[in-house]
């Protein structure tokens, strides 16, 4: 499974390989193995303090890991700060509290990145950023600072920030959890799109509808570990652990 | 069952028509209002606003007579002055005015000396206002190319046909200006990198950057001017040995780049670790994040404690003249010394225009400090 996922790594977006990772002698990550296909679409839930949070980091190295292997887009994540910057412009992550650059305006925070990372010329960034501000529905917004807008309005400038990088992954770590209820519809949209374009995502979140119609397979964890993997219909409506359906049937209340 | 519904029948509302909207009940601006409702809210506040009024029209008329009406404005020498004891005598500051901008600097070079002043006030001018254009390379040429510049023409070159002015012949406010310049521009760099270096995470980087800090706050200032003056001919090679004037320039620039780099340390901690997160997942690597992302928002935080060290500084550029350089207000003191110009009200009034020199700077400082402050929280609210 290892030596040939490596060498299969065309249609191997994502590949976990027996990872560990502790916080001090907290152990954050007990023997992950995931393989993730491109253009395919993972929702990761789970109880709180379970890892979900951890384990999209480690793909970006956000977080470093102690043992096992992560290879992104065929490249295996080490210490090496190239390959790291390597990945990183591969993969786009959006977070739960946004964490958009309050001193630029929509337009600057989507263009920062291809000007300084790609070496994109200011203007070319710049019309860039405006296609993604109109497929993430919110052009009008470009001369705005982020703090004038809603928090569905910069979770999507965030999104759009992220795909400033034309980023073949996208990681997504519960993009809706700070959100007023009236405003998740409108990211929840936003990704859907994203994800009928084909991306590759990872995507932390407790929106089971969402993942229903959306993922491919739901990945449940549970104290560090993956407790279960299934595509969602059989996850939901006849899941196999029983730390599953204790989960599931607090959520689901 | 039947009557506990007819009771929520019965408290039931639902709304028919709108409220209309309409203009507050009274004014509630204007002058007199503002007058009522700041100086005369209450009997304490109104009986506070008449005695800081009686004590104004106490201390100030005679304080401006002095100042104006019955100070001496033109006069050869002191004798006038004397005469005239109960006004200030102007007179003599203007008979000194080219010894106090520029000590002893040869009278046929002090050209350059006023193309110096005017380059850099013209630059700071550009740097300092918010609307002018491009201001990025106002700050290059700032921080990178007056420096030099202000070296040459100051120091001479040959090669350029510019003779050598010797600095210990250099005085008055051209000291005291040029050591507040060196301290800034040189301070506030080695400030924001002493602050990342204590933030590294290399552990020798982060011990060099605490002890320079620690060691520097835990020194007063003079005895930092009287180190730099003996120590540092002794650490370097005699053909390097800095320039009387330029040991405390050093001085002044490394003591006052542990207090910046405090400040910026303090806005560095102000911002969430979201911020480098979203950076680092653009792929921005260390220089760009905090170039781009980090700094700018530190900085601004912090401009009015970076403000704050600067008048510090430039208050202690009047330190300097203990280890034998000439600043303005030492420059005062010599001219205090011409017998032509002795008398009662000569010093009263060197000192009175000695402080108003030093309060036009800070104050404006301060001033642009909250002006930048007031534009920068319309620019991005939070
Ligand atoms: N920087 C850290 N230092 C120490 N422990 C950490 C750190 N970050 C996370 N942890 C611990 O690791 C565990 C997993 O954290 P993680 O954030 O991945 O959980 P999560 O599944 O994302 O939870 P949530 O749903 O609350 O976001 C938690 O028990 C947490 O306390
Ligand atoms: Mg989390």
């Amino acid at each position: 499974m290892t030596t040939s996922s490596l060498e299969a790594s065309n249609s191997i977006a994502i590949d976990f390989v027996g990872v560990h990772k502790w916080y001090g002698r907290f152990h954050a990550l007990r023997n992950i193995n995931l393989s993730v296909r491109r253009g395919e679409r993972i929702v990761v839930c789970g109880p709180s303090g379970s890892g979900k949070s951890t384990l999209i980091r480690c793909v970006n190295r956000l977080e470093e890991y102690q043992r096992g292997l992560i290879v992104v887009d065929g490249v295996e994540l080490t210490q090496d700060i190239r390959r790291i910057d390597e990945v990183r412009r591969d993969v786009g992550m959006v977070f739960q509290s946004f964490n958009l650059f309050p001193h630029l305006t929509v337009l600057e925070n989507c263009a920062l990145a291809p000007i300084w990372v790609r070496k994109m010329p200011r203007r070319d960034a710049e019309n860039l950023a405006m296609q993604l501000l109109t497929r993430v529905k919110i052009p009008e917004q470009s001369s705005k600072y982020p703090g004038q807008l809603s928090g569905g309005q910069q979770q999507r400038v965030a999104i759009a920030r992220a795909l400033s990088m034309n980023p073949r992954i996208m990681l997504f770590d519960e993009p809706t959890s700070a959100l007023d209820p009236e405003m998740v519809k409108e990211v929840l949209d936003t990704m859907t799109a994203l994800a009928q374009d084909g991306m590759t995502m990872i995507v932390v979140t407790h929106e089971m509808g969402f993942a229903r119609q959306i993922a491919d397979r739901v990945v449940f964890m549970d104290n560090g570990e993956i407790v279960e993997i299934n595509a969602p219909k059989l996850f939901f409506d006849n899941p196999q652990h029983d730390r599953t359906r204790l989960f599931l049937s607090q959520i689901l209340r | 069952m039947a009557g506990t519904l007819s009771v929520a029948q019965a408290l039931a509302y639902v709304r028919k028509a709108s409220e209309p909207e309409e203009p507050p009940p009274m004014l509630l601006s204007g002058p007199l209002v503002w007058v009522r409702d700041n100086l005369f809210s209450s009997i304490v506040s109104g009986l506070t606003t008449l005695a800081f009024i009686a004590l104004a029209l106490w201390l100030a008329p005679p304080a401006i007579e002095w100042a104006t009406t019955l100070a001496v404005w033109s006069a050869p020498d002191g004798s006038l002055c004397r005469q005239h004891q109960d006004g200030a005598c102007w007179a003599f500051i203007a008979a000194k005015l080219d010894y106090l901008r520029f000590g002893s600097y040869p009278v046929s070079e002090r050209w350059r000396v006023e193309v110096v002043e005017a380059l850099g006030a013209g630059l700071t001018l550009w740097l300092l206002w918010p609307k002018a254009p491009r201001r990025g390379w106002a700050a290059v040429m700032f921080f990178a190319v007056y420096p030099v510049l202000t070296f040459v023409l100051l120091r001479g070159s040959e090669t350029l046909g510019l003779p050598t002015v010797d600095t210990l012949l250099w005085g008055g406010m051209l000291v005291s200006l040029l050591t507040a310049v060196v301290g800034i521009v040189f301070s506030l760099p080695l400030g924001i990198t002493l602050a990342l270096g204590r933030r590294s995470q290399m552990p020798v980087v982060r011990l060099a950057s605490v002890m320079f800090i620690e060691f520097v706050r835990g020194v007063p200032f003079i005895t930092i001017l009287f180190m730099a003056n003996t120590m540092l001919p002794l650490f370097v090679p005699e053909a390097w040995t800095p320039d009387r004037l330029l040991r405390p320039l050093i001085g002044i620039a490394l003591f006052s780049a542990a207090y910046m780099a405090e400040e910026v340390r303090g806005g560095l901690q102000s911002l969430g670790r979201g911020q480098y997160e979203g950076a680092l997942a653009l792929g921005l690597n260390y220089p760009r994040m905090m170039a781009l992302v980090i700094l700018p928002q530190a900085l601004v935080m912090v401009i009015p404690g970076i403000v704050n060290n600067f008048i510090g500084l430039f208050m202690d550029t009047t330190l300097i003249s203990v280890v034998g350089a000439t600043d303005f207000l030492e420059a005062m003191n010599n001219a205090f010394k011409d017998p032509a110009w002795s008398g009662p009200t000569i010093v009263a009034s060197g000192y009175a225009f000695a402080g108003m020199f030093y309060f036009v700077f800070c104050y404006g400082m301060a001033r642009y400090s909250a002006f930048m402050e007031r534009v920068l929280a319309k620019g991005h609210r939070k």
